[in-house]
């Protein structure tokens, strides 16, 4: 049975948490711009926390089951984590304070920029970028801002590889650039022959994946970044999927540019059912002075006795602000406790064990599924979830029957250039057990596809949900509760008894 | 698939039926097949606007795609389909009727020349099929 | 630790993948540059990194330790515990993006909840799932303003009284586009009101964006600025602090067209800047021009009432280039902590907290400008942060104050050439009567003593 929704759980005089009176003299409220209606719930505090509590049993998560979402980086987020982002040393300091009072702060800060900086191989780092997307953002504003310093304006045109992650294009045209799409070659690697033709004065960049999207290593990385250099060109990293490089190889050494780390997938904080994120960008040295204002600095350096005085520095060809205060504070306290429970060792274990596990199943169901690029994955793989044999199923199919095995689906229709995509990352922090009984499921819904299609076709049927209706979402656009929270008594809704209920959602 | 054999096709599934100087432009139905259900309709241009061939004239949505539509020739623009957006969905029913989205008077008849028929359009969509 | 095999498990994959050791996989990567030495300290274990944050922390001065009056975008407001018990909730926090939404009702649910809040607290249609902070949501209204007429208006007016990083990040978010910013230049008068902004307007406007209350802390009836923004053609847009929309009159009702604002305040620690929460709504008529998730009810095959993400059709990943916004992550589970700390509240507790925090500025003011030599900068009605005038330059000021252990406020000559001598200060409903006592005291002392 669906949950209630707070307008039908809210009753008038109900109170979940009380506040003092004034303990000052009152002044005079400003009567002609106060704000007649405030429609908010009205509700005990046990109401609130059994609402929320059974809401969050309705989600697969970590915590509770595999979760081998591609390029998604579903690992295992630490307690320990969270607990260190709750010291009150932390969560209790001012973005504003005097820097003398946030020098622990700051230490962290800067400790985390200079690893990353190691483990990236480089330069510069800002932390400030608030999520992947944003640090792309960051990123393609360095390289056109770059290009500009040199009087190269005519540089506009970005190349992304079809294998790259989504939301480049949308990126480079944010930031004003033209995207030229670059298709793969028959070995999922970049097409050496298309990035030639492209490769001109008005080269801005290229924005590389890698390991791509089919979890590629491209074969030719080396070749494919001194073309663009020697074209005039930059290349950007989409570091969403360094969790295969930790220790393996660092993106600068290749001779990359820039590139965006994602905190939550890479170095486990949280995804948070779809953010906050954190994407810090690394610079080589000939960037540096691009990155976003502020970055932590040392403004006076230690010695045996003190410590070096830390503080906010401004890179001298700044592209400004890309948001309000230093970036995602809490995610730095964990991705650094993260970093440090590690160690060098540790880091490289991370990824050498997403590689073996990704693997690994791989290895277990290339008999089973067809593998459209059939080369050693890293920390992912794309299979085709289709057989001709079956040809009424679908990715999708497979997605939702998944669900009934307990376990979240794989990344589905995507990357676009594998037809039915089924895009797996089972990240280094699944046991063999986990992934062996993955494995077998996903061979028993193979089976099932063939001589039982219509169990795919009407699945899920273990959730406590069915298939949603989404052309009535977008149709319908009931986006949020219009109703007085202090207008009735809860109302009984039945199963299937939806369309009889006086709803207090309307459509728009 | 049904393409009728007297409209001029574009290769971003645009149709245009010429009658006169007149061109009504649509979408076809391999389109629509592809956009799976329509859930929206906005014709973003409006009547005595000139428009360039390539222009968009409109955008298309459905919970999994999103399409814009270009003009398959220039000219200006007489009149628009504006019962269109409040029922989107004739567009899967009927994409070459009903759901018509814009009329112009073109300003270079010859632009037609450059555009598919019938048959050039169904092996353009067969081909796109393997 | 975090990777659970044995090395019997490792010997059985590498068996069954077909090679001798993990070294093996990663073939594809240049030799020259494999498996780098990284200069990193050794690990620590679980005890030894908390011994070592804990130095970390402690070595930080913090809003509890202090007596905060610092706010200009970032205020310490009291958390109910209860926000932090969902928070901790491994089925919230460790789950993705809610894409499958037949194991992901929660999330989806909440975020429905989420939406009706905000709607409601601002006084508009909808409401999207969130944006990074009240930054990135102004600079993302810009955008949706910009394409919302194709183009063809360029010029966004900003008030000077918008907060500084705001409109800096707006300028960094418009730097590939044609979009035209005007308004914030050193010529402006921060001292006037929005009105002085109506003359700006014009047929090439797109947008005109205010702050609510302002960024030194004034708060200002709009209608006169919707209407002409109106009649020019253009789009209204108010970043509002939220506590104040506990008391003030929503946006909604001047005739705003969108509403953001950073959502901190409502149940979100400090933490030294982050993360936080952009609140994002608008009227109906925008919502396909508005970036950024949106969860709508539907049914499943079961005739259940569900929630599935929506108008996904204009999001980056399918639109691609077309897009115009690259967002896909969002802030869910500061949305989360919002909504929960909004439910907690209700009706009576949120017009509650706005009332004290209105009343115990109201009182902070009346004293600091008791003190000769200080005074009010400006007549205007205010919510909780107001400025003064300081006989002496603010930073000296805040200096002293640290050393009584009062955080001061927030000293306006770092961002304003000319304002060396004003502070701005905020009260929430943490500070006591005591507390303002003893600033008053501590100002009187250390300028006269």
């Amino acid at each position: 049975m669906a949950e209630h929704l707070m307008c039908e759980l809210s009753v008038p005089g109900r109170v979940g948490v009380r506040f003092p009176d004034p303990d000052v003299p009152t002044t005079p409220l400003p009567e002609g711009m106060l704000r007649d209606d405030l429609p908010m719930p009205e509700m005990a505090e046990i109401d609130v926390i059994r609402y929320f509590t059974r809401l969050s049993q309705l989600n697969h998560s970590i915590d509770t089951g595999f979760y081998p979402l591609g390029s998604c980086t579903m690992k295992y987020n630490p307690k320990v984590n969270e607990e260190a982002a709750r010291l009150p040393g932390f969560a209790f300091v001012h973005p504003l304070q005097p820097i003398e009072t946030a020098q622990g702060a700051l230490a962290l800060m800067h400790q985390l920029q200079e690893w990353l900086k190691e483990i990236g191989g480089f330069a510069g780092v800002s932390l400030q970028p608030a999520a992947g997307a944003h640090g792309e953002l960051t990123g393609v504003l360095i390289i056109r801002a770059y290009h500009r310093s040199r009087g190269e304006k005519q540089r506009t045109k970005i190349l992304i590889p079809d294998s790259a992650h989504g939301t480049n294009p949308a990126t480079s045209a944010m930031s004003g650039m033209q995207v030229v799409e670059l298709r793969s070659d028959p070995r999922g690697n970049i097409d050496l022959e298309a990035l030639r033709a492209e490769c001109d004065e008005t080269l801005a960049g290229l924005m590389l994946t890698n390991p791509n999207t089919l979890g590629l290593f491209d074969e030719n990385v080396e070749e494919v970044v001194r073309r663009v250099h020697e074209a005039g060109g930059l290349v950007y990293g989409d570091g969403a999927n360094m969790n295969a490089l930790l220790g393996i190889v660092r993106p600068g050494d290749l001779g990359l540019d820039v590139l965006h780390y994602n905190l939550h997938k890479t170095f486990s904080t949280p995804h948070g059912g779809g953010g906050p994120g954190s994407g810090p960008v690394g610079v080589a040295a000939h960037l540096v002075d691009f990155l976003p204002d502020p970055v932590v600095g040392i403004l006076e350096e230690g010695d045996e006795e003190d410590p070096p005085l830390y503080g906010l520095v401004h890179p001298s060809h700044t592209i400004g602000r890309v948001k309000a205060f230093h970036g995602h504070f809490g995610m730095f306290v964990r991705a650094y406790t993260y970093i440090r429970v590690h160690g060098p060792e540790g880091l490289r274990a991370i990824s050498e064990y997403a590689v073996l596990n990704a693997n690994y199943l791989l290895a277990r169901l290339r008999d089973t599924y067809h593998l459209p690029y059939d080369r050693v994955c890293m920390h992912e793989f794309v299979l085709e979830g289709r057989w001709p044999e079956a040809p009424e199923i679908h990715a999708l199919d497979i997605a939702k029957r998944l669900m009934d095995y307990r376990f979240h689906p794989p990344t589905n229709y995507f990357p676009l250039i594998v037809h039915e995509a089924l895009m797996i990352e089972p990240t280094e922090t699944e046991n063999k057990e986990t992934l062996d009984a993955f494995a077998d499921a996903m061979i028993k819904i193979a089976e099932e596809a063939h001589t039982d299609p219509e169990v795919l076709k009407s699945a899920p049927h273990e959730t406590p949900y069915g298939r949603m209706d989404e052309v009535r979402a977008a149709k319908a656009l009931v986006l949020c509760c219009v109703a007085d929270y202090a207008q009735k008594e809860p109302v009984e809704m039945e199963v299937g008894d939806r369309e009889k209920t006086s709803s207090p959602t309307q459509p728009l | 698939m049904n393409i009728p054999p007297d409209l001029k096709y574009t290769k971003n599934d645009e149709w245009v039926r010429v009658e006169g100087s007149t061109g009504t432009v649509g979408i076809t139905d391999y389109a629509q097949e592809q956009l799976s259900d329509i859930v929206f309709v906005e014709i973003i241009a409006s009547p005595d606007e000139a428009l360039k061939q390539g222009d968009p004239c409109a955008t298309v949505e459905s919970v999994k795609a999103a399409a814009e539509v270009y003009m398959p020739v220039g000219g200006t623009i007489t009149s628009t389909n504006e019962s269109l957006p409040d029922k989107p969905e004739i567009v899967n029913t009927d994409p070459y009727g009903e759901a018509w989205m814009v009329m112009v008077e073109l300003s270079d008849p010859g632009e037609l020349d450059g555009l598919m028929d019938a048959e050039a359009y169904e092996k353009y969509c067969e081909e796109r099929e393997q | 630790m975090y990777i659970p095999h044995t090395a019997a498990d490792r010997e059985a994959m590498l068996r069954t993948i077909g090679v001798e050791r993990l070294e093996d996989l990663f073939q594809d990567v240049p030799a020259g540059h494999r498996f780098p030495d990284l200069a990193l300290p050794p690990a620590l274990t679980e005890m030894e990194i908390m011994a070592e944050l804990q130095d970390l922390a402690l070595s930080n001065e913090t809003a509890r330790e202090l007596v905060c009056f610092l706010g200009a975008g970032a205020y310490n407001h009291y958390i109910p515990a209860g926000v932090d018990a969902i928070l901790r909730r491994g089925e919230f926090y460790t789950a993705y993006t809610p894409y499958q939404p037949e194991i992901s009702q929660g999330t989806l649910q909440a975020i429905f909840e989420y939406q009706s809040l905000i709607a409601g607290l601002t006084g508009m249609d909808v409401c999207n799932a969130s944006h990074y902070d009240g930054a990135t949501a102004v600079a993302e209204a810009v955008n949706m303003a910009y394409h919302n007429f194709r183009g063809k208006r360029p010029k966004v007016v900003l008030s000077p009284s918008l907060h500084p990083s705001y409109r800096e990040t707006v300028r960094t978010y418009t730097r590939g586009s044609d979009v035209v910013l005007e308004g914030d230049g050193p010529e402006a008068d921060v001292a006037a009101g929005p009105d002085a902004l109506i003359p700006l307007l014009d047929e090439t406007t797109c947008l005109v964006v205010v702050q609510y209350p302002d960024f030194f802390g004034r708060v200002y009836d709009f209608t006169a600025l919707a209407e002409a923004a109106h009649q020019a053609g253009a789009l209204l847009a108010v970043s509002a602090n939220p506590i104040a929309l506990g008391l003030l009159k929503p946006p909604g009702d001047f005739g705003a067209d969108i509403v953001t604002g950073e959502g901190q305040p409502l149940g979100i620690p400090l933490s030294y800047g982050g993360p936080y929460l952009g609140l994002f709504a608008t009227r109906t008529e925008y919502v396909r021009k508005m970036a950024g998730r949106l969860v709508g009810e539907t049914i499943d095959n079961r005739g259940q009432r569900a929630y599935v993400l929506t108008l996904t059709a204009r999001e980056q990943h399918i639109r691609r280039e077309r897009a115009t916004s690259n967002i896909c992550t969002n802030q869910g589970l500061m949305a989360l902590a919002s909504t929960v700390y909004l439910s907690l509240l209700g009706r009576a507790g949120l017009r509650k907290v706005a009332e004290l925090n209105y009343q115990k500025a109201h009182y902070a003011a009346r004293g600091i400008a008791s003190v000769p030599g200080f005074e009010l900068w400006s007549e205007q009605l205010f919510f909780n942060e107001f400025v003064v005038r300081c006989p002496i330059p603010a930073a000296e000021v805040n200096e002293k104050l640290l050393e009584h252990d009062i955080l001061g406020g927030y000293d306006l000559g770092q961002d304003f050439p000319g304002m060396e001598d004003y502070l701005l200060v905020a009260v929430t409903e943490m500070i006591t009567r005591e507390d303002i006592d003893t600033l008053v005291e501590t100002l009187e002392e250390v300028t006269h003593g």
